[in-house]
């Protein structure tokens, strides 16, 4: 495939909430709690940041590090669970936001976790079929868990932005695979605030299954080995997941720290891999070769098979934050505003 | 907030889009279609500019009883900031303490929410700023 990663750019909230501090208030050991899910805290936007703030400071970042016209991007595409309107694109304000308008095309994509994979296969496409020279595509979240749900201890906020073209490009992209079935293993009806989810069904009929299955099948297609790469990035609904997964197809725990974020971040949900991927693209090498398998909800999973090229030797990363920054960038809060962040008050007139 | 006209002033809201005088290369935000000093030999002279949405604070005062709309933030930071192409304008600041701010500050330009049309209504969306 000559279509690939021009550039790439992330962006996580700085205010936090540890595990502790939800058990508290729901009488549970949240220290305990946070570390059976392997999360020590997780991110949290800004009142005035949402699915649609996230993504426009992402693409931006992406845009500091290529210094491309953005008038020649043709497609914008957003993958999220949680955008702002239920109707009403995010990918249109991204699109003014950076520049690209009017001459482009723009749509949101859905499909949980994984939304955010399935617009870069999209803009992939359009980049290879040549009916586009560069596309956008960004995954993204504010993800909510009911309150006193264990979804409340992970569901964070946070997302990543990748420019696909064919000129310049930084990794290219070796092959894609990917694995669907209708699993109901997590799922919220239109109008609802909060989603449902099956329980234990959540793990081995769904996110094991389809990670699995994705990454072996794509290895097959490759005819490569857990041993040929140099980094595996998995989806992260929390941090045992992803770890008992890369253990069982044969990866070392070297091979996925750094694209393992949730312990310090939460699941960022359709922002998980597209951030997880972003660490490594911070750190790696010409020649690195790296595994990405998202995974969404309902279900499915994208796999993709990376190779980071000798272009990265002259790529700009330092001129927009490094996700390993903006980790670091936390400020701690208590539950009763991360209530208030979050718009769980009921206030007079709502 | 006014729809039309927020939707006209967006790329000045969304990407710092101003003017610069090309009589006497004064630089103005938001746009303007004629330059205050130079009146008549402005005329057709004016260019777009987009600014680099870096700057420093001028003055600032710490807000404690704002609208009910912005009570989730409070207390906040609302300041006049000089852009360093010189055109001056007032903004919130994020992302820091209320007692971290000084006269001086270097900040730059970030994408946020600005405010909401009630729960069913628009969301306004545009520049705020933090500490570079
Ligand atoms: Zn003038």
């Amino acid at each position: 495939m000559d279509a690939g990663i021009v550039s790439y750019g992330a962006y996580i909230p700085r205010y936090r909430i540890k595990p502790e501090e939800i058990g508290k208030v729901w009488g549970e050991d949240g220290a305990a709690r946070g570390k059976g899910l392997g999360i020590l805290a997780k991110s949290i936007p800004s009142p005035d940041e949402d699915v649609i703030t996230i993504s426009v400071e992402a693409a931006r970042n992406a845009l500091k590090r290529s210094g491309i016209d953005p008038q020649e991007i043709g497609a914008i595409y957003t993958g999220s669970e949680s955008h702002p309107y239920a109707v009403k694109p995010t990918s249109t304000v991204v699109a003014e936001a950076i520049m690209a308008a009017p001459d482009m095309t723009a749509a949101d994509y859905e499909f949980a976790c994984k939304a955010g994979t399935a617009a870069l296969q999209n803009v992939l496409g359009l980049v290879e079929s040549g009916m586009i020279k560069y596309g956008v595509a960004i995954g993204a979240d504010t993800s909510q868990g009911a309150p006193g749900d264990p979804l409340e201890y992970s569901a964070s906020a946070g997302g990543a932005a990748y420019l696909v073209g064919k000129e310049r490009v930084i990794a290219k992209i070796n092959g894609m695979y990917s694995y669907t079935t209708d699993t109901p293993d997590f799922w919220r009806r239109e109008g609802q605030p909060y989603p449902s989810h099956g329980g234990r069904f959540t793990g081995e009929p769904a996110y094991f299954r389809h990670v699995l299955t994705a990454a072996k099948k794509m290895m097959e297609k490759m005819g490569t080995k857990p041993e040929d790469y140099d980094y595996v990035v998995l989806h992260q609904p929390n941090g045992k997941f992803p770890r008992r997964a890369a253990k069982k197809l044969g990866f070392a725990p070297e091979q996925l720290e750094i694209g393992l974020l949730t312990p310090r971040i939460g699941n960022t949900y359709s922002g998980a891999v597209p951030l997880g991927l972003s660490a490594v693209l911070d750190i790696s090498k010409p020649g690195d070769r790296i595994l990405a398998v998202s995974f969404g909800s309902g279900a499915g999973s994208d796999a993709f098979d990376i190779t980071v090229t000798d272009e990265m030797e002259k790529f700009e990363r330092k001129r927009a934050p490094l996700v390993s920054e903006m980790v670091e960038n936390e400020v701690f809060i208590d539950y009763a505003a991360y209530v208030k962040y979050r718009k769980k008050i009921r206030r007079k007139g709502e | 907030m006014n729809m039309p006209r927020f939707w006209r002033e967006i790329s000045g809201r969304y990407n710092l889009i101003g003017s610069r005088c090309g009589n006497c290369g004064e630089y103005f935000f938001p746009k303007r279609d004629i330059c205050p000093k130079c009146h008549r030999k402005s005329m057709g002279k004016m260019e777009s500019v987009k600014f680099s949405g870096t700057g420093k604070v001028i003055s600032y005062s710490i807000v404690h009883d704002p609208h009910p709309a912005y009570s989730d933030m409070r207390p906040y930071v609302m300041a006049i900031i000089e852009l360093d192409e010189g055109p001056k304008l007032t903004s919130q600041i994020v992302d820091c303490e209320p007692e971290d701010v000084h006269t001086g500050m270097r900040v730059k330009a970030t994408f946020r929410k600005l405010a909401e049309d009630g729960k069913e209504g628009v969301i306004f969306y545009g520049y705020k700023f933090k500490p570079e």
